[in-house]
């Protein structure tokens, strides 16, 4: 069963390559049924996969399936291959379950739109390209991934090309993550010096050729290449500018896959961050000072899409923290259930965005949950799984992190903790300004010729909703705390990451103490937001400036970069290019024409002159010659 | 008893000098095109001194291809003379100065 694993990627690639030959023929909706029925049967090979790796002893849980030489030169053999082990297998799962759905999704909610099938080739594409990061059995297929899940991210940012804010908004995000993989490429680089192979496990089993500063230096580089990726700070704004794609990319790419890329790399990579804990810790702050960042520009943003954008940077950094800490399961937890709830949510908000006619801005809804119930209901347990409240995802995958990150400084947990305050109250803000309280929308609408008439979406996009409220709701129980049996993800994953786990061990009461902190924190956001918005939506002290412009580091990073950069153009316009380039070639000019002037003189046009200059140059040449005859 | 080469090659540098100071210090075209002829025929006379004096005929076939050159040479500077008497009578190669840069 195990090498079916090939007909995973294979599946998305076979969707791609068909939809850009015959996608306009085939048309709306054919198109995208094939593009869903393509990752369906991904979902359903991979669940076999895991079923037949599940069957093997624990110590057993590794198949490397090699399938062509790639490259062959010098030293450098790379192979293409696939390693499949708890890790890629668990995220496989989850990234074709999770896109399966949302491509199902996208059928209803791309319907009217003029490139229906290009949409799809996108979103195989990505998914193919997905699966190869997770896949990869060493580095470089990794980072072809890598590259493929950017373009596409690029490709969907700016499917609606002709909004100026979407074009500059794909381009965004291309520079922002083209920072990160200069440093997945320096540090591919350094690695291949060191050891001299990119696989995975020769890397992992000669790591001690790396020396420590080199490790230090490994660490970091890859963390650069996963704060890119992940939008961790100081490198997220891109993310918030991402939401100018459709709402199913939003859910899709910028919240459940291809931001957890990073976190995946972390892991995949923890004997080196194990071997360097210093470049660990740095991503432990990072990851928590995003976390804090994030939440805090989420309370004050009034656009329903970049409310969620925040929300999805803060949860990322949540999943960094437990990186740091080396809780690589507690991120892979978060990961997993920020998945699933942070897609509903995406998904919740296109099918508001859909019923809304394409307005985004939460002070004009309100009150949408009496005519969109299904919607509200799903958005319900999503925003309870997000902010923690037990016994819903959140709670348990949070509360593991947040215990974890106590281990390596009650700081960082303490600045969890306020993140956590917080995700529950941005997240209150957001349900009861969009479902509760007077339908704003009314009185605005009423004015227009053609009046609102939401209502909850048709089938296609019921079903993935409904599907992803379970997951979000009981996916906890995949690793719950009670009991060593219970903890299901920590034993499939320990093959993997078991090495360098934390070694720590909480009493019961110490246990039973965190989850009550973490349930009170939640219910006390989810209890202030409800009482401060659910009837008013106009409270200018709670969104302060600062925060909606997410505290000024998009401005800041475009004054520092984009304004030196103009400041030195105009530097370099006003002397390098007057004075230098312009002035050489005003110089090349004179010259020619002086020169011709000054030569024109000779040609008088009278032949007695030329036949003078031709009898003294012969006589010249003829003495000349004489000379040489004579010596 | 036969003159000695030394002589012919002394008529031909006398008779190639007189060409060239004709050339250079008159201003009629025509006497200018004689004197022109007359370095050539100073040349050939060269070679044929040569041609004699070392026994080679390859000396005699140059003087043909200078002949041929010449009467083409004849021809196109002609036609070119008549076209400048055409456009104004008497006049000297100075008047032909159109190149002048």
């Amino acid at each position: 069963m195990l090498d079916l694993i090939f007909l995973v990627p294979l599946f998305p690639l076979i969707g791609f390559g068909l939809l850009v030959a015959f996608g306009k023929k085939l048309g709306n909706p054919i198109s995208g049924w094939f593009a869903s029925v393509m990752v369906l049967g991904s979902f359903v090979v991979g669940v076999l996969v895991f079923a037949s790796l599940f069957r093997r002893q624990p110590d057993n849980r590794s198949y490397t399936q090699h399938w062509f030489t790639w490259l062959n030169v010098g030293h450098l053999h790379i192979g293409a291959g696939v390693l499949v082990d708890p890790l890629s297998m668990t995220m496989v799962a989850f990234i074709t379950g999770v896109s399966a759905l949302i491509h199902f999704y996208s059928i209803g909610y791309m319907e009217h739109d003029r490139d229906f099938s290009k949409f799809f080739i996108y979103l195989n594409l990505f998914v193919f390209s997905m699966l190869m990061l997770v896949l990869g059995d060493n580095l470089l297929i990794t980072f072809l991934g890598w590259e493929g899940v950017g373009v596409c991210s690029y490709f969907l940012i700016s499917f609606w090309f002709e909004r100026p804010t979407a074009a500059s908004a794909g381009k965004k995000a291309m520079i922002y993550n083209r920072i990160g993989d200069g440093g997945f490429l320096l540090a591919i680089f350094l690695v291949f010096s060191r050891v001299g192979s990119l696989n995975y496990s020769v890397i992992f089993s000669h790591l001690d050729k790396i020396s420590p500063t080199d490790m230090i230096a490994v660490g970091l580089l890859l963390f650069l290449a996963a704060a890119g990726k992940s939008a961790q700070t100081p490198l997220f704004p891109w993310l918030a500018d991402a939401m100018e794609g459709p709402t199913p990319v939003s859910a899709l790419i910028h919240a459940a896959t291809m931001v957890t890329a990073g976190i995946y790399l972390m892991c995949r990579v923890n004997p080196i961050l194990h071997a360097a804990p210093d470049a660990a810790h740095v991503v432990a702050w990072v990851g928590a000072a995003t976390a804090f960042l994030g939440a805090t520009s989420a309370c004050a943003q009034q656009d329903i899409k970049k409310i969620l954008a925040y929300s999805t940077v803060s949860q990322l950094g949540f999943m960094f923290m437990a990186v740091g800490v080396g809780a690589y399961v507690a991120a892979i937890f978060l990961m997993l259930t920020h998945a699933f709830y942070k897609a509903l949510l995406f998904l919740g908000a296109g099918s508001v965005i859909h019923a809304m006619d394409d307005e985004q801005d939460v002070k004009k809804m309100g009150g949408l949950a009496k005519v969109m119930p299904l919607t509200a209901a799903t958005f319900f347990i999503a925003w309870l799984s997000i902010a923690g409240v037990p016994p819903f995802s959140g709670f348990w995958s949070k509360g593991d992190v947040l215990q974890n990150s106590w281990v390596l400084s009650p700081a960082l947990w303490a600045v969890g903790v306020i993140s956590a305050l917080l995700t529950a109250y941005y997240m209150g803000r957001e349900f009861s300004l969009v479902f509760l309280g007077k339908a704003r929308w009314e009185d605005q609408k009423s004015s227009e010729t053609k009046a609102l008439h939401p209502h909850d979406p048709r089938f296609v996009m019921k079903f993935p909703l409904v599907i992803l409220a379970v997951a979000a709701a009981f996916g906890g129980f995949i690793n719950l705390p009670f009991h060593p049996n219970f903890v299901f993800l920590d034993k499939w994953l320990s093959p993997v990451v078991g090495a360098s786990l934390l070694n720590h061990n909480f009493s019961i009461g110490a246990d039973w103490a965190f989850a009550l902190v973490d349930a009170a924190i939640a219910i006390t956001g989810v209890v202030v937001a409800w009482s401060l918005w659910k009837s008013i939506s106009d409270r200018k002290s709670l969104e302060p400036g600062f925060l909606q412009q997410a505290w000024g580091l998009d401005k800041g990073i475009d004054k520092l970069f984009a304004g030196t950069s103009d400041r030195l153009a105009a530097f370099l316009t006003a002397s390098v290019e007057t004075r230098v380039i312009d002035s050489a070639v005003n110089w090349m000019g004179k010259l020619a024409s002086g020169s011709g002037k000054a030569l024109r003189k000779v040609q008088t046009g009278y032949v007695r002159m030329y036949a003078l200059f031709f009898t003294a140059a012969s006589i010249a040449l003829l003495a000349y010659l004489m000379t040489r005859v004579a010596s | 008893m036969s003159i000695e080469p030394s002589w012919y090659l002394t008529l031909a540098a006398v008779l190639f000098s007189i060409g060239v100071i004709g050339l250079l210090i008159r201003r009629n075209v025509l006497v200018m095109l004689m004197c022109v002829e007359l370095m050539l025929n100073a040349a050939n006379l060269t070679f044929v001194t040569y041609s004699r004096a070392l026994n080679d005929i390859s000396g005699q076939i140059a003087v043909f291809f200078v002949l041929v050159v010449a009467a083409a040479e004849v021809v196109v500077g002609l036609g070119i003379i008549v076209a400048i008497f055409r456009r104004k009578a008497g006049a000297t190669a100075d008047d032909a100065h159109l190149l002048k840069g």
